[in-house]
């Protein structure tokens, strides 16, 4: 995908993942390599159960491979425990999940300001305020999670996600939970923020549509990742 | 600092959310019980000790039987103390028209060496202090008595031979007993009209008594010197021992107020506990996100560990308040008991019973937070269960070892704070075999039950932890509360049952054997049934079975005193009511005149004494020795005359010996009494009306004022089942919300779950009935000393309260989860 090391963000290599079920072994992915661009949007497709999400916890060091590495702007992943891990993501990582993970106890606001928050970031509220605009949520600010509907929530999770402008986005079925014209309406506002900010974009889907607008794609199939042809040049 | 504030930040925003409502109710109302017992009793304490000095009247007192040896003052003089001398003996004080019992206190010159007396001109006006003691030939007396005697200030009154006159109203002074509750009037005349009285004779009960003051190091060496010629019936008196004296009125009040309190930190470490680990679980998803945006494990733990702190802070802060604002109203209720203004509640008191629910949210918070801390940020992708770690463990372990410390520490004794948290760790022992063998138990006796209760045997068995969780929880709330509920009926009772409402009121006293026939005979003329007269003699145990027992003999106060002092020996045929022989036989007519006693079996295990020893009285000089043929349980509660020890019929022949009776005078026949005692000069009568009166009153205050903290401890109680309800309550919503959408109705949802929790609720029930019964039982024996009374209604209130009230604090917050549409809470992913 790139031919200068350095211009990569994420790099993984041998990457490999088995868990043990009723004492038996099942491998979930094995050998995976995988290179990604800064500022490249890459999307991994497959099947259900396929490993795309346990593929993703592992670039974003959320869970330990049982083989390979994966190094993340040049720092080997898994030579930090998991607290260096944590500051790491803090400091480059953005998230969005299929099912939103907002926290249920706080508003809006409250939870766009979380992670400046955790940053010990000052002028939180001015930047969540500023991102709450730039999703359309200005008027939702002190608007609970119950309170809003699906789009909403994700619309939350994104501003979420890009408050903190991280350098990597990593995005696990984004549309998963939503209609095709409110999936379409977030997607929209995902690669515009992307854009904005120059982030890199891994996400992980089974809607081809989604995936196709990604510069690259890639298939997971039975724990092997291969990249598929871009839709034009098929 | 960042974490700081943002911790702050998420504690209000979790307020705000009633995340944390359970534990702050939980914190509040522990610190609110221990503060509120802690100000009062340290108010009462300090009030004590501050009274201490003034009541004694002199930094030490030689206190004796007889007229003291000369040496005494020779060596009190030697050492520079300042001496004043005072007696004091009851006698009866004759009005105009009616005589009455009185505590006289001859006094002389310079008493008292410390605090003052303080007098008026008339009992409405204001004191004054005293500048010296009655002139001769007059006498100060307290307002009480004028009112009994119908007499003021300027009156004549009758003391012994002569008489004297009434020169003022004794408002309050120096008087080392009964300084909270004193019984008899008193009166203080002065000591050089003692003669005029011929009311000293040999063998007159008369406390004689040496003040003494000065300087710390003469009155050291003073005890030091007095410490090895201390004879039989003589002892000294420091500030110290006049504050115990006075304490034991209060005790069993106070270490029930103790109970609860300790009962209701308890039982906030169990809310604490079970609020936490609902917060754990709430609060996991939060951290698997903030550990995603870059949260550390040791910014989570930070970050939780304040809100902990801010909170049991914040909501202790709240408990003293509470805790100053219930000791105000408490000394309110109790204050006409209490001698003088109590002192203000320490700071110290308020800020111990702080700390207590800092520490409890710590100990029984931190095993949360470090479950937290440790939440993996898979977890956003993959939800996993994991186990408690070693660390965990020991947190909770420190938990449980603070608050079995604070149980102890809190406790009056540290007997009763064993037993209670050995009562607590039982149970929750007990209760967490019981519930999971009850658990599978009902879940294999099905029988023909309706959907709903098969729906909910179904799910106590899908959830055997939470479901022992919460039976665990529900016993320790409900035990706590029957265990109260019982001691505090037992302690009421026996209090009551102390005072009948036939109880004598009136004790005669020192009637000779000549006069007995002439007095049932006076009784007989007035048309009054003719009172029972037990003879008696003054003796002072001098040796058990040949060995010589002296003071030093016993460790305890209690067994000091009574080889020091004498006490009354009777004789009788018959075993006399509320009397049984717990070993031994009681003897028979041949045993008439044989050197037999029948000794009491509490004086007996104090003394040390056994059946068949030997026992030897000295009895106005000469010796009475007699063998023990049976040792007898006797029932002090009843205002009757009893005795310690009773000998064989005419074993006491040839000892000086008076008569004593006891009898319930009506308020309608009071007059009787003046009549006689006019008739029988001699006679001295006690009226004890007023003592009753004063006793019952006293019992009913007191017994308002346990009802107030049990209040406390009903709170904390409530806090445990809420939690509890609580602890089960996210997944309930879920599965509510999941059975609506296949089709199941309210009510069929509703009946499911309560059918668990009626089930759940009586298990803890049983469980707490037992629980309570053990506790109960050991206290009743071994710390209030009160009779156990086998009771099967906390049987039955333990089943029931613990089915239907838990069925009822569930329904309040089942309901709120019914009338949540499905949707939401499926769309938020559950």
């Amino acid at each position: 995908m790139a031919d200068d090391p350095k211009n990569w963000i994420v790099q993984a290599t041998g990457l490999s993942k088995q868990v043990a079920v009723d004492g038996e072994r099942l491998v979930i992915l094995r050998s995976v390599d995988l290179a990604v661009r800064a500022g490249d949007s890459v999307a991994i497709l497959g099947a259900s159960g396929s490993g795309k999400t346990t593929l993703l916890g592992l670039l974003a060091g959320l869970d330990v491979p049982s083989g390979g590495r994966v190094h993340l702007d040049g720092a080997d992943l898994f030579s930090l425990d998991e607290d260096a891990r944590a500051k790491l993501r803090g400091r480059m990582i953005g998230f969005v999940f299929q099912s939103f993970h907002l926290l249920p106890a706080l508003n809006t606001l409250e939870n766009i300001m979380l992670p400046l928050e955790l940053a010990g970031v000052r002028g939180a509220r001015a930047r969540a305020l500023e991102i709450m605009a730039r999703v359309g949520l200005k008027e939702r600010a002190r608007h609970y999670p119950s309170q809003l509907s699906g789009g909403e929530q994700q619309r939350v999770a994104i501003a979420r996600a890009f408050v903190a402008r991280p350098r990597l986005l990593f995005a696990d079925e984004p549309t998963g939970n939503l209609d095709t014209a409110t999936g379409a309406r977030i997607i929209d506002l995902l690669f515009a923020l992307n854009r904005e900010q120059g982030t890199t974009l891994v996400l992980v889907t089974h809607d081809e549509s989604l995936a196709a607008r990604c510069a690259h794609r890639l298939q997971l199939h039975e724990g092997a990742l291969q990249a598929l042809p871009q839709p034009e040049d098929a | 600092m960042a974490i700081f504030l943002l911790s702050l930040r998420m504690l209000a925003r979790s307020l705000r959310a009633g995340e944390l409502r359970v534990l702050a109710l939980a914190i509040l109302v522990a610190v609110a019980a221990v503060s509120t017992v802690g100000f009062f009793a340290g108010r009462v304490e300090a009030s004590l000790a501050r009274q201490a000095v003034q009541m004694l009247g002199a930094d030490l007192v030689v206190v004796s039987d007889e007229p003291l040896p000369a040496p005494f003052s020779q060596e009190a003089r030697r050492l520079g103390l300042a001496m004043a001398r005072s007696l004091s003996f009851p006698s009866m004080v004759r009005g105009a028209r009616v005589n009455h019992l009185a505590q006289i206190r001859a006094v002389g010159a310079g008493y008292p060496l410390r605090g003052t007396v303080k007098i008026a001109s008339a009992p409405a006006r204001p004191g004054v202090a005293a500048t010296g003691i009655p002139a001769p030939g007059t006498i100060w007396v307290e307002p009480r008595l004028l009112a009994e005697l119908g007499a003021k200030v300027g009156d004549r009154v009758g003391l012994g031979d002569a008489r004297f006159k009434i020169a003022a109203v004794l408002l309050d002074w120096p008087h080392a007993q009964g300084g909270f509750f004193s019984i008899a009037p008193h009166v203080l005349i002065n000591v050089s009209d003692l003669a005029r009285t011929g009311l000293i004779e040999p063998g007159s009960r008369v406390s004689y008594r040496l003040l003494l003051a000065g300087p710390t190091k003469s009155l050291l060496a003073f005890r030091r010197w007095a410490g090895s010629r201390m004879g039989i019936g003589e002892r000294l008196e420091v500030p110290h021992d006049a504050e115990r004296q006075v304490r034991s009125a209060l005790a069993q009040a106070r270490a029930y107020l103790a109970l609860s309190a300790m009962v209701s930190v308890a039982l906030a470490a169990v809310a604490v506990a079970i609020a936490s680990r609902q917060f754990l679980l709430r609060a996991r998803d939060g951290v698997a996100i903030a550990r995603c945006l870059g949260a550390t494990r040791a910014g989570v733990f930070r970050l939780y560990g304040y809100q902990y702190l801010w909170l049991a802070a914040a909501a202790g802060i709240v408990g003293v308040a509470v805790g100053y604002a219930g000791q105000a109203f408490l000394a309110a209720w109790l204050h006409r008991f209490v001698v003088g203004r109590l002192p203000a509640p320490s700071a110290s008191t308020g800020l111990g019973a702080w700390l207590i629910g800092l520490a409890l949210a710590l100990s029984f918070g931190l095993p949360a937070v470090l479950q937290l801390a440790r939440t993996r940020p898979l977890r956003v992708l993959r939800r996993e269960r994991r186990n408690a770690t070693p660390l965990q463990f020991g947190a909770y372990v420190l938990g449980f070892a603070l608050v079995g410390l604070l149980l102890v520490s809190r406790a009056n004794t540290w007997r009763a704070g064993a037993y209670v948290a050995a009562g607590f760790a039982g149970t929750v022992a007990v209760a967490a075999l019981g519930a999971v063998g009850l658990i599978r138990l009902a879940s294999v006796r099905r029988g023909h039950a309706g959907p709903s209760f098969l729906y909910g045997l179904a799910s106590l068995r899908r959830r055997v932890a939470t479901s022992t969780l919460q039976t665990v929880a529900f016993a320790l709330g409900l035990m706590a509360i029957l265990l109260l509920t019982l001691v505090r009926g037992d302690l009421e009772r026996n209090w009551l049952e102390r005072v009948p409402p036939d109880a004598p009121n009136r004790f005669i006293i020192g009637i000779q054997p000549d006069e007995r026939d002439a007095l049932q005979a006076f009784f007989a003329a007035s048309r009054f049934p003719e009172p029972r007269l037990y003879p008696m003699v003054l003796g002072r145990l001098i040796a058990i079975d040949g060995r010589t027992v002296v003071p030093a003999s016993y460790k305890t106060e209690r067994a000091r005193r009574l080889v020091e002092r004498e006490f009354g020996l009777s004789s009788g045929a018959t075993l006399r009511t509320g009397n049984h022989v717990v070993a031994g036989h009681w003897w028979t007519l041949e045993d008439t005149g044989k050197p037999l006693v029948s000794v009491e079996d509490g004086i007996a295990a104090t003394l040390g004494i056994r059946l068949g020893d030997r026992l030897t009285f000295r009895i106005a000089g000469s010796d009475f020795t007699a063998q023990v043929a049976s040792l007898r349980h006797v029932q002090w509660n009843s205002f009757q005359v009893n005795f310690f020890v009773v000998a064989a019929p005419a074993a006491l022949q040839g000892f000086p010996t008076s008569y004593i009776s006891a009898l319930h005078v009506p308020p309608a026949r009071a007059g009787l009494m003046d009549r006689m005692v006019t008739q029988f000069p001699g006679l001295t009568v006690v009226n004890v009306d007023a003592l009753i009166r004063q006793v019952r009153d006293i019992m009913t205050r007191v017994a308002g004022a346990m009802e107030f903290i049990f209040a406390f401890t009903l709170a904390a109680g409530i806090a445990v089942l809420y939690g509890g309800i609580g602890a089960t309550l996210d997944e309930r919503i879920y599965e509510a919300a999941v059975l609506r959408v296949l089709g199941a109705t309210r009510r069929q949802i509703l009946a499911g779950q309560l059918a668990e929790f009626l089930l759940i609720g009586s298990f803890a029930g049983l469980l707490a009935a037992l629980g309570a019964s053990i506790v109960g039982y050991e206290l009743s024996r071994h710390v209030l000393d009160i009779p156990y009374a086998v009771s099967l209604w906390v049987w039955v209130a333990g089943v029931l309260a613990g089915g239907l009230g838990v069925c009822a604090a569930a329904l309040v917050p089942m309901a709120r989860v019914l009338a949540r549409p499905p949707m939401p809470t499926l769309h938020e992913g559950g």
